[in-house]
């Protein structure tokens, strides 16, 4: 068992920007580069350093990356029990880690992993925590990390701050901010860290592992979703969604009546009982724009919108709109885009 | 069959009529289970709404006490709506601040869902989210009803049918026939936000005072009313069309309440607002005359069900209560000779038959009828009063017995002089 | 089996609507519903019952009006309701919702004996922050089995459970010995059409009340006081604007919209 030890309650002994670097089987997510992009930004206003951490089996090679997006250290815990991702064991070896070095801000991408872990570490920590923020900056004034949040699916944006508690823990959503490598990146310190762990103290066992299971697809992981609605008419016509989405390197997706008419599976469903969405590119073929289906979807970046009827709702929230029949436009689209990837790509 | 469910009184719907029956059973020690199909009682009612107090009387005696009333009505207007303008009369009375007061508007949500805890507290038991499907009968008589749960069929000495205009229940029973589109209004309504002092000022009244305004005419097409009151925080403004007319129009009563909130008289009263709700529903207005068979062996019908609304005075939800307490009152009387035979259930009509809610529909039952048949009466008279108030009032030169002089030869023209004197003597009679 | 059930009553969020002039929400006369992925963890704890016998106990934390969401549970089948309601809790942020939560729960374990599985919802529809059970599940020292899609086994003499979920790349089936915390998908389960003899016990059945009165509680990690988390401002993002609406043939539509489409076309 992993002794966490005890919290200091000075948070004038907390400092530095930390940074989860999330990975599976080696391989980082995105969404950490992202937050360490911004941490320099933050880094800049409080003038303090930047720390990656992160814990698997094998992931040392990550720090070339880490360094290159900013961080100053790389913190590693390698080990054959961390092979898996499991809630326990990451959670308390990270608390341990995040007590012994006490960072001011300690910052965790918003996927699955991330929210699992940073609930389980904050409560260890007995301290605030930021689910899902869309904004960070730093006060001013006091210091603090502002961090702003929608709630209410995007209806309402609420900033918040952890005054007194360290550290001011925050999850962000991967692709809100960019990853841009730094200019001169120079070469930080890998500093290893150890635990006492074996796989018989793990409560918990792994017995079967799916990936990418069609029946369960995280609509979020995506940069672009293709959805479709009642309009699509068929269950065959989705087919072109599919296609386009491919070519756009998203997935595609549909609104409830779409998932009701058998068009769709209710995975794949986005809305307010299906999933919420924040796409960059959302395109929506076909769909009317039922508010339930607005608050899945209305803080995409850019919303693309065919829809027949000009009136239909879905257009008072797209950044294009395209009034014509879907079914003749979007075969038409992916012979254009094709046209055009072929000339890109020449 | 020893875990059949069996309860004395099986009410079907949780509207006014349906809780105002429970509420006086449970009093009594009835054991009574009331079934409604809504996720919660008043979920999907819809109601202008004015609610009068004096119904309470016997149901919930500390009326309004803690029910969710919005504000106590003090003015009433009524305003015949020309294409541009109205003419109106207005009855506003220092009395209607005395308590108790005659009448609040109310939103039915709350007010439902109010009075169903009041039935709750008395001893009868709420089932929600559960529709009946249909009566379970033997020889003749109604001993029970489906519903569509699972191990859902209930039995009871009687079956009070409260399921409102619609009613499933007594249409199968083949107590009354299909609606027919004269008879039945689409009614649209819609909540719109406005703050409390912007109220206070348009309708010119403090506190919780309110107002009604009652509103129909040519700028409707056929029998069309309308409405406009006033709440706490908002006002509700609707449309009522009877269905004949949305046919024959090609209007529904969606655009028609659109094109009402644009209209000169009504926008500025609303300007501002934010639309908070919007509701739609059916209003019985066959009246009397197409009232259903109201009782069979262990069978009884209330409220909307029967048809009993008065849309002259847009009364119903108080004819829907004092209907239920009958139903309630005969029920125990019933009960003291165990005998629920439709003989013994026939009180319940006499009862009726001596209170205001059969008298005021005898009184109004031909004007359903009347208007329909004479357009002339809400579309041609109140363009012409309209007109004729306008030249009237218009300072242009003209003496004004000139101006009488024309406006009664439009009149004239338009309506004749003997159809002038028929309709009044019509009116006159199907009212009287 | 004594399942317990952390449910919340949310506002609607699809009926919520934006005064954009004042930058608040309009909440008056949203309905408040059961927030929906607890549906299916009751759904999920009253089929196991059902299949080997136990019961299901339901607790929020909440305003008196919460009550409505504890019935809609009794009446899928849940066998008691607690509602945990007192001033102290007012304002309190993930960490101390789940502190008031692990205390009440502490209670009903008191009351009603151990429970073998504890479920939450994966998150809140109007917060949103998916913390709550995580945070419980950390207080009571359980294993955590987030986005539960599949309760597979369940062995309450050998205390085990068998469950899948959902990761990033698609899914996994854990084991886990009991007793264990899951956060539930909406795909974990159909909801059922409840009998009515339970929706009868339900409507017979009370709902029972705690408080700083009948549980302990430490109040320095009560309310808002106690919550490392504060609400600085709340505001409205920017109405999203009726764009460009392109114009032409069909195929000037494809032409226009493969421009805009260019840089995601991988
Ligand atoms: C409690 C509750 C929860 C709900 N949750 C969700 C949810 O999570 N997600 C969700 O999506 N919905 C949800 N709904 C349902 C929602 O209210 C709508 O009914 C649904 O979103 C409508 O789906 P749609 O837009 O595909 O269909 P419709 O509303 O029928 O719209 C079809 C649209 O396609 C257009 N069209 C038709 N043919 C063509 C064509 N050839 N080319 C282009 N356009 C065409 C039409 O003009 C129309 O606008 C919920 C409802 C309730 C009550
Ligand atoms: C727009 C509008 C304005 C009105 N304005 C006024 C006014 O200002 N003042 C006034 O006094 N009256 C007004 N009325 C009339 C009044 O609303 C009705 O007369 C009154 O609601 C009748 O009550 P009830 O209990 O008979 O029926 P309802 O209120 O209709 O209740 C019937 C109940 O039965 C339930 N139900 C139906 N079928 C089933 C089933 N199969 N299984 C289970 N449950 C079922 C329904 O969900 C409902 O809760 C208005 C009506 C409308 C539509
Ligand atoms: N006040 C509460 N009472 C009971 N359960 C709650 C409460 N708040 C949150 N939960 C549970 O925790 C889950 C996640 O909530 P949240 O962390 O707010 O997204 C919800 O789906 C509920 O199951």
């Amino acid at each position: 068992m992993i002794d966490i030890g005890k919290k200091d309650p000075d948070k004038t002994h907390y400092k530095d920007i930390w940074v989860f670097v999330e990975q599976t089987n080696g391989e980082p997510q995105q969404v950490s580069f992202e937050l360490l992009t911004k941490a320099r930004e933050l880094a800049e206003k409080l003038n303090c350093k930047i720390a990656a951490v992160s814990i698997g089996k094998s992931v040392e090679h990550i720090a070339e990356e880490a360094f290159k997006y900013g961080a100053d250290k790389f913190y590693i815990l390698e080990d054959e029990v961390f092979s898996d991702y499991r809630t326990e064991p990451f959670r308390d070896a990270l608390s341990r880690i995040l007590i012994k070095y006490k960072p001011e801000i300690f910052l965790i991408g918003a996927t699955t992993q991330g929210r699992d872990l940073s609930g389980t570490v904050a409560t260890e920590l007995k301290t605030g925590l930021t689910a899902d923020t869309t904004q960070q900056e730093i006060d001013s004034e006091t210091g603090n990390l502002m961090m702003t949040r929608p709630t209410f699916g995007g209806s309402l944006m609420a900033t918040i701050i952890c005054p007194d508690d360290r550290p001011q823990m925050s999850t962000v959503r991967p692709g809100v901010f960019k990853a841009i490598p730094k200019e001169t990146p120079q070469k930080g310190e890998v500093i290893r860290e150890t635990v006492d762990l074996k796989e018989e103290d793990i409560v918990k066992k792994i017995l079967k592992k799916v990936v990418s299971n069609e029946g369960n697809i995280n609509l979020s992981f995506y940069d672009v979703i293709v959805a479709g609605g009642k309009g699509m008419g068929s269950k065959e016509n989705f087919k072109m969604l599919e296609n386009l989405a491919d070519l756009l390197g998203g997935t595609w997706a549909g609104s409830r009546k779409a998932v009701e008419l058998g068009y769709v599976p209710q995975s794949r469903q986005v809305g307010q009982t299906g999933q919420t969405v924040h796409p960059k590119l959302y395109i929506a073929c076909g769909i009317s724009g039922a508010i339930q289906h607005l608050v899945g979807m209305q803080s995409s970046d850019i919303i693309i919108s065919v829809n027949k009827d000009e009136n239909a709702p879905i257009f008072d929230v797209s950044t294009y709109c395209i009034v014509e029949d879907a079914l003749k436009f979007i075969p038409k689209l992916i012979d254009e885009l094709k046209q055009n990837k072929k000339i890109k790509t020449q | 069959m020893s875990n059949k469910l069996r309860y004395d009184v099986i009410v079907v719907g949780a509207g006014p009529a349906g809780l105002a029956a429970a509420t006086v059973l449970a009093k009594s020690g009835v054991k009574v289970i009331v079934i409604e199909r809504g996720r919660f009682p008043g979920a999907k009612n819809v109601m202008g709404g004015v609610f009068y107090t004096d119904c309470m009387k016997g149901i919930v005696d500390e009326f309004p006490g803690k029910a969710p009333v919005e504000r106590h009505v003090i003015e009433e207007r009524m305003w015949l709506l020309d294409d541009n303008s109205h003419v109106g009369i207005t009855h506003k009375n220092e009395m209607f601040n005395k308590e108790p007061h005659n009448c609040y508007t109310v939103f039915r949500a709350k007010l439902d869902k109010w009075f169903a805890g009041e039935a709750e507290k008395a001893g009868a038991l709420i089932i929600n989210n559960t529709v009946v499907l249909e009566p379970i009968v033997e020889n003749n008589k109604v001993i029970g009803v489906k519903t569509d749960r699972p191990q859902g069929d209930i039995y009871a000495n009687v079956v009070i049918a409260a399921d409102g205009v619609n009613s499933l229940l007594s249409k199968s029973l083949g107590l009354r026939k299909e609606l027919k589109s004269k008879d039945v209004a689409i009614a649209a309504k819609e909540v719109i936000g406005l703050n409390e002092d912007i109220i206070n000022e348009r309708f010119n009244v403090k506190g919780s005072e309110g107002v009604t305004i009652e509103i129909t005419g040519s700028f409707f097409p056929g029998e069309t009313m309308g409405f406009i009151y006033t709440n706490k925080k908002s006002v509700s403004l609707g449309v009522g069309m009877i269905l004949e007319d949305v046919i024959n129009s090609k209007m529904n009563a969606n655009d028609l309440l659109e094109s009402m909130k644009q209209h000169p008289s009504i926008a500025p009263l609303i300007a501002g607002g934010q639309t908070k709700e919007f509701l739609v529903h059916l209003i019985p207005e066959g009246g009397y005359k197409e009232m259903p068979k109201l009782v069979m062996d262990g069978f009884m019908v209330v409220g909307d069900a029967a048809m009993m609304v008065n849309s002259i005075h847009r009364e119903g939800s108080n004819l829907a209560i004092t209907s239920g307490r009958y139903a309630a009152e005969t029920y125990l009387e019933a009960a003291k000779i165990n005998d629920f035979s439709e003989n013994v259930l026939k009180k319940y009509i006499h009862k009726l038959n001596n209170s205001f809610v059969i008298k005021d529909l005898k009184k109004y039952k031909n004007l359903p009828d009347l208007l329909q048949k004479d357009k002339r009466l809400l579309q041609k008279y109140p363009r012409l009063l309209n007109q004729a108030a306008f030249e009237l009032l218009t300072v242009n030169g003209i003496p004004k017995k000139e101006k009488e002089k024309m406006i009664w030869k439009t009149a004239k023209k338009e309506i004749g002089i003997s159809n002038m004197i028929k309709d009044l003597i019509k009116i006159w009679r199907s009212v009287k | 089996m004594h399942a317990l059930i952390f449910i919340k009553q949310v506002p609607d969020a699809s009926q919520v609507r934006v005064n954009y002039e004042t930058g608040t929400l309009i909440r008056e006369g949203v309905p408040a519903i059961l927030n929906p992925f607890e549906a299916h963890a009751v759904e999920e704890a009253v089929r196991l019952r059902e299949k080997i016998g136990g019961k299901v106990s339901v607790l929020t934390m909440g305003p008196p009006q919460a009550t409505d969401a504890l019935k809609e549970c009794l009446s899928m089948g849940a066998d008691n309701a607690y509602l945990l309601s007192d001033r102290v809790f007012a304002g309190s942020d993930t960490l101390a919702t789940s502190y008031a939560l692990y205390e009440g729960a502490r209670k009903i374990i008191e009351l009603e004996g151990d429970v073998d599985l504890f479920f939450a919802g994966k998150q809140a529809i109007d917060g949103d922050t998916a913390q709550t059970g995580p945070g419980i599940a950390t207080r009571f020292g359980i294993p955590l089995i987030t986005y539960l899609i599949k309760l597979d086994e369940v062995n309450i003499d050998k205390k085990y459970a068998i469950a899948t979920r959902l990761t990033e790349f698609g899914q996994e089936t854990v084991k886990t010995p009991l007793p264990a915390f899951f956060t539930v998908e909406e795909t974990l389960n159909e909801l059922s059409y409840a009998p009515l003899p339970w929706l009868i016990k339900a409507a017979q059945t009370e709902i029972k009340r705690l408080s700083s009165e009948n549980v302990e509680l430490d109040r320095n990690q009560c309310g808002l006081k106690h919550s490392p988390t504060k609400v600085k401002k709340a505001f409205t993002p920017e109405k999203r604007q009726r764009g460009e609406t392109l114009k032409g043939t069909c195929n000037d539509l494809a032409k226009q919209a493969s421009e805009i489409l260019l840089p995601f076309v991988k």
